[in-house]
């Protein structure tokens, strides 16, 4: 990000930093990329630019720590370019891309073209995922250690569990030495089989193949139980049952170093949703929508703080992918453009948590899950800012979306809540 | 016959599971009307002339789609049949793509069998033409079971009251799926039964008794229906053998003793003699599985006059 932006003066807003336990009317000061004062009342001056953040909530820039940016090799669905412009769009100065392109990131120099992609455009920050296993084949590990010197926050083999035992038990301590945490995508690929959506009642009703809630369950026990043997730090991605939770709030008890993230979509939709929709292919993602006693559970987990953190898993598809049979289509739907308005409407203005804990669960809580150097506003952090109304009334348009993906469950729902503007390393980002 | 007492107004059948009863007793007394015209000596009516059916076969059918055929010649629909082999589909077309170049076409009504679940309502939503769910995936097969109500009510005089039992592989079969809907919706009591690995998750939600023995589901019954067991199942952790299977559910005539003395056996075919069903069952004189076959093509008559009216009214 070349030259040293504007000063900038974020002035009456209520500022909300759960890093800091601040929410109150604050005034922001950016200087030089960083926040250099926040105070109760900040005096403008000569050469400082003035947002009148009145009626708005000011929050340190929000943190997607699971998205699909498709670059390289899946251009047609998305590139950095245009991910990290529907992130800004929706309110995100971060984002953490899975490994899962092709050629798969499983070495420094994918890398460093995502990290100059990310430069080049400037929407966004963008902290790479890079493989645990070369080529995400679960079979030996990936070049970890380079791809961390080149950028990299953490490993994944996110789209794919890592099925191995050995293999995970090896990542575990492996990422130790560069002090990352080891991404899980939890999913017993025996017990999940051909499945396509959650199994109960509703996959019974449809003739659809289903994926049991253990098919989960079994991985994250297992991973635990490796993890107490190897140490190191272990996060559950998209993680999406009662079950998974309460193993997770068991380890936490015993201080295990895990964290989890749960999606917006498992946290408003449940597996009734495919039949209400009649087979919509804009329900079927991994792990599936589930049933509406895993829903609440995960509502229960983001309140009483087992949820560390709130994760889209932004996976943009083409039209034509999704425009064909439920069983043939491919799994993810989109989530930056939708996550905030979701996530106000659904969770914060029907009171199931409060303003605050939704902000930490998008700022603090997933920085801290892959170690990132955001999500505050604390003196002298990247000047990394988000306004937004939460009041403001929005119809989701897949067609007004910045993502090249127009997959999504949610086109025309009525929302309360939208993103005014996010600023990124002391600039205000233009969607 | 009764007087209807609702009229038809759906653009498409996909299902049993939207009907009400009214509407499923409106296709059978429909149906019952029009059996009599394949006991005339010209087995023709002109009641579908110039009106275009498609058959749209992707998987391989005999039964279903040779009964659609006959019943739409004998209601004197013109028909194109359009199987996958061969087709735009093998050289990677989609489903859509395909569809839409026959609503290019102007047909009146679409008749699809398809291995994917729900591929029917993707059609529905979006072509102009009526759509028949032919079978979709373990879904849905709307037109069989309708042709079971239809050869039940003929042998035993009603629906309502009757205890059906249906065993076999309840999991992967889309006409146990519309019979439970049909057979419940009209009163009919149901148990279904096979082994724990072929009973999908929840059945019991859909209102039915599970029992986990042959003897249990069949004690009283008066209707018993037999599902195919699909061979390939065998080694993929369903059950261990035939042989095995057929120990533990089998229809043999000894074990038929348990159900009423005037049950009828059913049997959607193909059969699988000897893995399901015991020869002399099948051929006995308690299986109505022939007429199960003949009454398909009344119903599918009714089927297909009912949605072609409602074509003529939209436009």
């Amino acid at each position: 990000m070349a030259a040293t932006p504007k000063p900038i003066l974020i002035h009456g807003g209520r500022l909300v930093d759960p890093s800091q336990r601040l929410d109150g009317r604050y005034d922001l000061l950016l200087e030089e990329g960083v926040v250099s004062k926040l105070d109760e009342r900040i005096e403008s001056r000569e050469g400082i630019e003035t947002i009148d953040a009145a009626g708005l909530v000011v929050s340190p820039g929000l943190i997607d720590i699971h998205v699909h940016l498709r670059e390289p090799g899946f251009e047609y669905k998305e590139t950095v370019a245009t991910g990290t412009r529907a992130a800004a769009a929706g309110g995100f100065t971060s984002v953490a891309c899975m490994a899962n392109t092709d050629p798969v990131h499983d070495n420094r120099s994918v890398t460093g073209h995502i990290l100059a992609e990310a430069e080049r455009w400037g929407y966004a920050r963008v902290f790479p995922i890079g493989a645990i296993s070369k080529g995400l084949l679960g079979e030996e590990l990936a070049e970890i250690g380079e791809m961390v010197g080149a950028g990299a926050v953490a490993v994944s083999d996110d789209g794919k569990p890592v099925m191995n035992s050995e293999l995970m038990r090896r990542a575990l301590l492996y990422a130790q030495h560069f002090g990352i945490p080891v991404i899980q995508h939890a999913e017993d690929l025996y017990l999940s089989a051909q499945g396509v959506m959650h199994e109960g009642e509703i996959s019974t009703r449809l003739g659809l193949a289903g994926i049991p809630g253990s098919a989960e369950d079994v991985m994250v026990a297992r991973d635990l139980i490796l993890l107490e043997d190897s140490g190191g730090r272990y996060h559950v991605a998209h993680l999406s049952t009662a079950r998974s939770l309460d193993l997770v709030r068991q380890a936490k008890r015993k201080g295990s170093p895990v964290t989890c993230e749960a999606t917006p979509h498992h946290l408003v939709l449940t597996d009734r949703e495919v039949a209400a929709t009649s087979f919509s292919t804009q329900t079927k993602m991994k792990p599936p929508l589930r049933s509406e006693s895993d829903r609440l559970a995960l509502i229960e987990g983001l309140a009483d703080g087992t949820i560390d953190a709130i994760a889209s898993d932004h996976a943009p598809h083409h039209a034509d992918e999704k425009d064909v049979e439920f069983n043939c289509a491919p799994f993810g739907i989109l989530g930056l453009e939708t996550t905030l308005p979701l996530c106000l409407d659904r969770l914060v203005h029907p009171g199931l948590i409060t303003l605050s804990r939704l902000i930490e669960l998008l700022t603090i809580g997933p920085a801290r899950c892959l170690n990132l150097p955001v999500g505050t506003l604390a003196p002298g952090k990247p000047a990394d800012v988000t306004l937004f109304d939460p009041d403001r009334e929005v119809t989701i348009d897949p067609e007004a979306f910045r993502s090249k993906g127009r997959n999504t469950p949610f086109s025309g729902w009525k929302l309360r809540g939208a993103a005014v503007e996010t600023i990124v390393g002391g600039r205000r980002v233009v969607v | 016959m009764s007087e209807p007492t609702v009229r038809w107004s759906r653009k498409d059948l996909l299902g049993i599971a939207d009907l009400s009863a009214a509407e499923i007793q409106l296709i059978l007394d429909t149906a019952s009307s029009l059996q009599e015209i394949e006991r005339r000596p010209i087995k023709k009516v002109p009641t579908m002339r110039g009106k275009t059916v498609v058959n749209l076969f992707f998987e391989a059918s005999t039964r279903t789609r040779s009964s659609f055929e006959i019943a739409e010649k004998r209601l004197s629909a013109d028909t194109l049949n359009f199987s996958a082999s061969g087709s735009a589909l093998e050289k990677g077309e989609s489903l859509i793509d395909t569809a839409l170049n026959l609503q290019a076409m102007a047909p009146d009504l679409i008749v699809i069998r398809h291995k994917h679940p729900g591929a029917p309502h993707l059609l529905a939503r979006r072509l102009r033409a009526g759509v028949i769910n032919a079978g979709d995936g373990a879904h849905e097969h709307p037109t069989q079971a309708l042709l079971d109500a239809f050869t039940i009510r003929q042998r035993k005089g009603r629906l309502a009251g009757l205890k059906v039992a249906i065993i076999g592989d309840i999991e992967h079969s889309r006409v146990v799926r519309s019979n439970i809907h049909l057979l419940q919706k009209m009163g009919a009591r149901v148990v279904v039964a096979g082994p724990r690995t072929l009973m999908p998750v929840g059945i019991e939600k859909l209102g039915v008794e599970v029992a986990h023995t042959l003897d249990e589901a069949i004690a009283d019954a008066d209707v018993v229906m037999m599902l195919r067991i699909q061979l390939e199942r065998q080694g993929r952790m369903a059950f261990p053998s035939i042989r095995e299977y057929f120990q533990m559910f089998g229809l043999t005539a000894q074990r038929l003793l348990r159900a009423k003395p005037d049950a009828i056996i059913m049997h959607p075919g193909p059969m699988n003699r000897g893995v399901e069903i015991a020869s002399d069952v099948a051929d006995g004189p308690w299986s109505v599985i022939l007429e199960q076959v003949a009454n398909g093509v009344a119903v599918r008559m009714a089927v297909l006059y009912l949605l072609s009216g409602v074509h003529e009214e939209a436009r």
